[in-house]
């Protein structure tokens, strides 16, 4: 008797073993996503005015990606590797596309294929670190001046394209993604500080090519009292919103902010500033604690991961996980000019959750094939 | 692949170890930036932000500018502003748009039209912002709306001036016309300046000095209660009117210049050459721009474009016609500069001009020729082997470079979007082209406005008005002043810097304006049997070309006198300039389909002409110069033979 209750005991235990080990995940980040994805939905529900259609468009969005990510996550990184070229060169001609012959509201970043629209932007926010990684594998690292001017190369042509659509906040993103690679890659210090220096110093070369548009918001964003009518409004507001929370907030659904519409763009760009005047600077410091633990876990399954490319890959990846927390939330704080970039998993609508989780899916395959020893 | 050394697997993923935990680092430090920043905003400042959340029941308001007024030179309003109402709608307050679209199509008919364009400019707003739905709305809508505005929350009748132009088509294709803000015009629109604004300038004036007319958008802070109801004004920044315009048309010439057309399709452009001023700009047919202003029906737009008459068609700005004999007094005027002729040199001919060693005649109008004739006789009676013995010494090159001078193959800059540019031929623009080589034989029919030439009206108007002011060019132009509201000083635009003069000799000048003035009053001038002459008090000069649409077959002369036959084979031109010796106006008229120039495009000039004469005040006219019967011209050209 007892022998069959062990027996059994074991079937079972390895049944669950293998059903775990079938899908790849990497239990602590689904946990801390399904955490965040469910953050999210109540935020927009009540940024959203209790509005189902909008929550059951969003979760539909984090099916399909969660999906999606369950697909990639069964992808082994050498194999994602051999066709990283291939996925970057494809995005690249469509970002061409999108600048020969793209629609949009103002700008051209939408590809309309008439069965579905998207952005190809969003695929470099993936390919990109893909590519570098995938130059950086096979060489020497640290990488030498030859190895960061093709990878320079490399970065630039996509990112000046999405630049042209004109849609400098994405492409900015790309572009860290990319460069992200290449420090995680170990170059030394003093190439970096050199780099910087460099930057530092073509900014004044930089501000004659933007746009009237996009100088307007870094002059708003120095000075938002300036501009009543536009940028400088949706800043101020916010961040009466952000204040007014105080520490424990006003309450889900009680924030005034928001509801009388003074909030511009409320369940996009700036539903951080709903959060944090429902939820106050604790519910603000859960969620960036949640936001760190992600992108440490990322960084985690990148230092144990088995080759180069998986490494660096992971590690970029996680890295621009956070960025696009740090830009949204320096936004709507007003430590950042206004450029339009959605919070992860918390915005509504957009491909941008459904790439983050693709993003995510590539993680748990790297986790799923990390090193066995050491 | 070359030799390298061995990748030191083991160095690098300790390397990305302290790496990555470097990066987490500065990743920890950002983090705790942004969470003293949240400290500082919800804990420093909290008491601040509160009172201002608390208190922060005001709301902005746009207010979009007034469009600014469009005159003629004499005040004549062109293009007003008109109170209308029009539906909006807030995206935000409506859950199902379908739904309502439905229900409120029963209170206030929606076209298709208007629910395609409604759709269309939802992408352009952000859901906050009120989408107009319908515009200019007629009374019995407003009224039926307001019983029922109870049942559509998120919907509101709106007061706006909507733009109205009282001359209809006269104007169209001068003034153009307002319409709906569309993706295109967003790409490059500095929304915060058109944030209340709903038309913008699609052609014409309206287009160009979009940035003139438009004006600056004023706001207001309107404080609401817990409905969201207006209560009282807070603040309020007026916008600022657009500038008003004073074109230099002048409505009575232009009405003038359309009823002389009787409804052929043609154009007809009149230049002050003193300033290059335009007095009239004339394309015919012409259409309502009152249509396009709040939406134009498909039924409406598809019978414009099915119109075999092509009414959109900008003919005077954009309308391209072979020159024909119109060109020739210029031909005549870079003989003399380029030494290639004097005035009183001669050319026989008889009815057929042959380039030596070839067999190809090129035709005369008149049969068996015109016999020995000097440049003033060849203007006068149009002689073809003139031109062709001169386009052939000259060659193609150094004809281009003189008639470039006077605008041809190139636009004239007048203020106006879209103008065209024409064809001046030449063996490097047929290379571009066609990649073809260039023949004499093309040089030779250059040389009579045939062959690849192409002007539009516009040139040919610009370069007679230069022409007529002895060679100095006068960029041609529609704004003549602006004025801000109704209080503002009158601004006058100065007139274009002058250019140096593109004739040398003013004796050249004067032998081909006596060639011009045979033309209508010399008995051999091709337009002295439609006596445009008559009981007018100045001297005009003038030419008249008959440009062949299509090149013919053969050699054989055409003797036919059915004008209907004839109108359908060519294009009729008349250019002119008066009075004489100082003139004041220049003018070019093409008619599609005419006959002759001479019996078919000059009576139109000459309307156009009784029509500025009858607008200019007495004393500012020199004294009349009337050449009794033919006396006078047709005794200096005897003279000169």
């Amino acid at each position: 008797m007892n022998a069959t209750i062990a027996s059994l005991r074991t079937r079972a235990l390895r049944f669950g073993q293998r059903l775990m080990h079938r899908p790849r995940i990497d239990l602590p980040l689904a946990i801390a996503l399904l955490v965040l994805a469910c953050a999210g939905l109540v935020t927009l529900y009540s940024a959203s005015d209790l509005d189902a259609a909008v929550i059951g468009g969003q979760a539909a969005r984090f099916l399909l990606g969660a999906i999606l990510m369950g697909v990639v996550s069964r992808i082994p990184p050498t194999l994602l590797r051999t066709w990283t070229p291939w996925f970057y060169a494809i995005s690249t001609v469509l970002l061409v596309a999108v600048v020969v012959l793209g629609e949009g509201r103002g700008a051209n970043r939408w590809l309309d294929l008439r069965v579905i629209r998207f952005q190809p932007s969003e695929f470099l926010k993936l390919s990109m670190p893909m590519m570098i990684a995938w130059y950086l594998h096979p060489r020497q690292l640290p990488p030498g001046w030859k190895d960061i001017f093709v990878v320079g190369v490399l970065v630039a042509i996509p990112s000046a394209l999405i630049a042209k659509e004109p849609d400098l906040g994405t492409a900015l993103l790309v572009a860290a993604s990319g460069i992200f690679v290449l420090f995680l890659s170990g170059i030394a210090w003093w190439r970096v500080g050199l780099m910087i220096g460099a930057l530092a110093g073509a900014a004044p070369v930089a501000w004659h090519f933007l746009h009237d548009y996009q100088r307007q918001r870094v002059l708003t964003f120095l000075h938002p009292e300036n501009d009543p009518l536009g940028n400088g409004w949706h800043i101020i507001q916010s961040m009466i919103a952000v204040g007014s929370g105080g520490v424990f907030g006003k309450g889900w659904h009680h924030g005034t902010q928001s509801r009388l519409e003074f909030l511009p763009e409320h369940t996009t760009d700036f539903i951080f500033a709903v959060f944090s005047e429902e939820f106050g600077l604790v519910g603000v410091l859960l969620l960036l604690a949640l936001y760190a633990f992600i992108v440490g876990r990322c960084l985690w399954i990148a230092a144990n991961a088995r080759d180069t490319y998986s490494r660096l890959l992971a590690g970029a990846i996680g890295m621009s996980f956070f960025v696009y927390v740090m830009v949204n939330g320096g936004m709507i704080t007003g430590l950042l000019p206004v450029v339009g970039i959605p919070l992860p998993m918390i915005s509504y609508g957009g491909t941008s959750a459904v790439t983050l989780l693709c993003g995510f899916g590539v993680l748990m395959s790297i986790h799923a094939h990390r090193k066995w020893v050491g | 692949m070359s030799p390298r050394t061995l990748k030191d697997t083991h160095g690098e993923a300790r390397r990305f170890g302290a790496r990555a935990l470097a990066g987490f680092a500065l990743i920890v430090l950002a983090l705790g930036v942004l969470g003293g920043r949240f400290w500082f905003l919800q804990v420093m400042r909290h008491d601040e932000f509160s009172t201002r959340s608390q208190a922060n029941r005001v709301h902005l308001r746009h207010l979009p500018p007034p469009r600014g007024l469009i005159y003629d030179r004499n005040g004549v309003l062109l293009a007003d502003n008109i109170p209308a109402f029009r539906l909006d709608v807030v995206p935000e307050k409506i859950k199902d748009m379908d739904a309502l679209l439905h229900r409120l199509s029963a209170v206030v008919p929606l076209s298709g039209d208007d629910i395609a364009r409604f759709r269309q400019s939802l992408k352009q707003h952000r859901p906050f912002e009120a989408v107009p739905l319908k515009f200019h709305l007629g009374e019995d809508e407003i009224d039926r709306f307001a019983v029922n505005a109870w049942k559509f929350p998120g919907v509101d009748v709106a007061p706006y001036l909507t733009r109205n132009y009282p001359f209809g088509d006269e104007f169209a294709h001068v003034i153009g016309y307002v319409a709906r803000i569309d993706d295109k015009d967003l790409a490059h629109l500095d929304a915060d300046r058109y944030a209340g604004t709903t038309h913008i300038g699609k052609t014409g004036i309206e287009k160009y000095y979009e940035g003139r007319l438009h004006g600056t958008p004023g706001y207001e802070l309107v404080e609401v209660n817990a409905d969201q109801r207006p209560q009282r004004v807070l603040e309020r920044v007026a916008p600022e009117p657009g500038e008003n315009l004073y074109l230099s048309v002048d409505a009575r010439i232009q009405k003038a210049a359309i009823d002389a057309f009787d409804g052929r399709p043609g154009a007809a452009v009149a230049i002050d050459p003193r300033n290059g001023e335009v007095l009239a700009m004339v394309t015919v047919p012409s259409f309502d721009p009152n249509l396009f202003v709040n939406g134009i029906s498909q039924a409406d737009y598809s019978a414009l474009l099915k119109d075999p008459d092509k009414p959109l068609l900008n003919r005077a700005l954009r309308g391209g016609y072979p020159p024909g004999s119109t060109i020739k007094p210029f031909m005549g005027l870079a003989g003399l500069e380029l030494g290639f002729r004097r005035p009183t040199d001669t050319v026989l001919s008889t009815g057929t001009f042959y380039i030596p060693g070839s067999s190809r005649g090129y035709r005369d109008d008149q049969r068996y020729g015109a016999g020995t004739v000097n440049l003033m006789q060849a203007i006068t009676q149009s002689v073809n082997t003139y031109f062709y013995s001169l386009a052939l010494a000259m060659g193609i090159d150094k004809m281009d470079a003189y008639l470039s001078r006077f605008g041809f193959g190139a636009e004239t800059g007048v203020d106006l979007p879209a103008e065209g540019d024409g064809v001046l031929p030449s063996p490097d623009w047929k290379r571009k082209t066609w990649n073809q080589p260039w023949y004499a034989g093309e040089t030779v029919i250059a040389g009579i406005g045939q062959g690849y030439w192409v002007v539009t009206p516009m040139q040919l108007a610009h370069a007679v008005a230069m022409l007529a002011d002895g060679g100095v060019p006068h960029a041609p132009h529609l704004l003549r002043a602006t004025r801000d509201g109704r209080d503002g000083a009158v601004v006058p635009i100065a007139d274009p810097p002058e250019a140096e003069s593109a004739i040398k000799d003013p004796a050249d000048f004067e032998a081909v304006r006596q060639g011009m003035i045979g033309v209508v009053y010399d008995p051999h001038g091709t337009t002295y049997t439609a006596g445009i002459r008559n009981g007018f008090p100045y001297v005009i000069a003038g030419k008249t070309g008959t440009a062949e649409r299509f090149s013919r077959k053969g050699d054989e002369y055409i003797t036919t006198k059915d004008k209907a036959f004839l109108a359908a084979r060519h294009r009729a031109w008349f250019i002119c300039f008066t009075p004489a010796d100082s003139p004041r106006i220049a003018v070019a008229v093409v008619l599609e389909a005419g006959a002759w120039g001479g019996t078919d495009a000059a009576p139109i000039a000459r309307k156009i002409l009784d029509a500025w004469l009858a607008g200019q005040p007495a004393s500012s006219l020199p004294p009349p110069t009337v050449i009794a019967g033919t006396a006078a011209p047709a005794a200096q050209a005897k003279a000169a033979q």
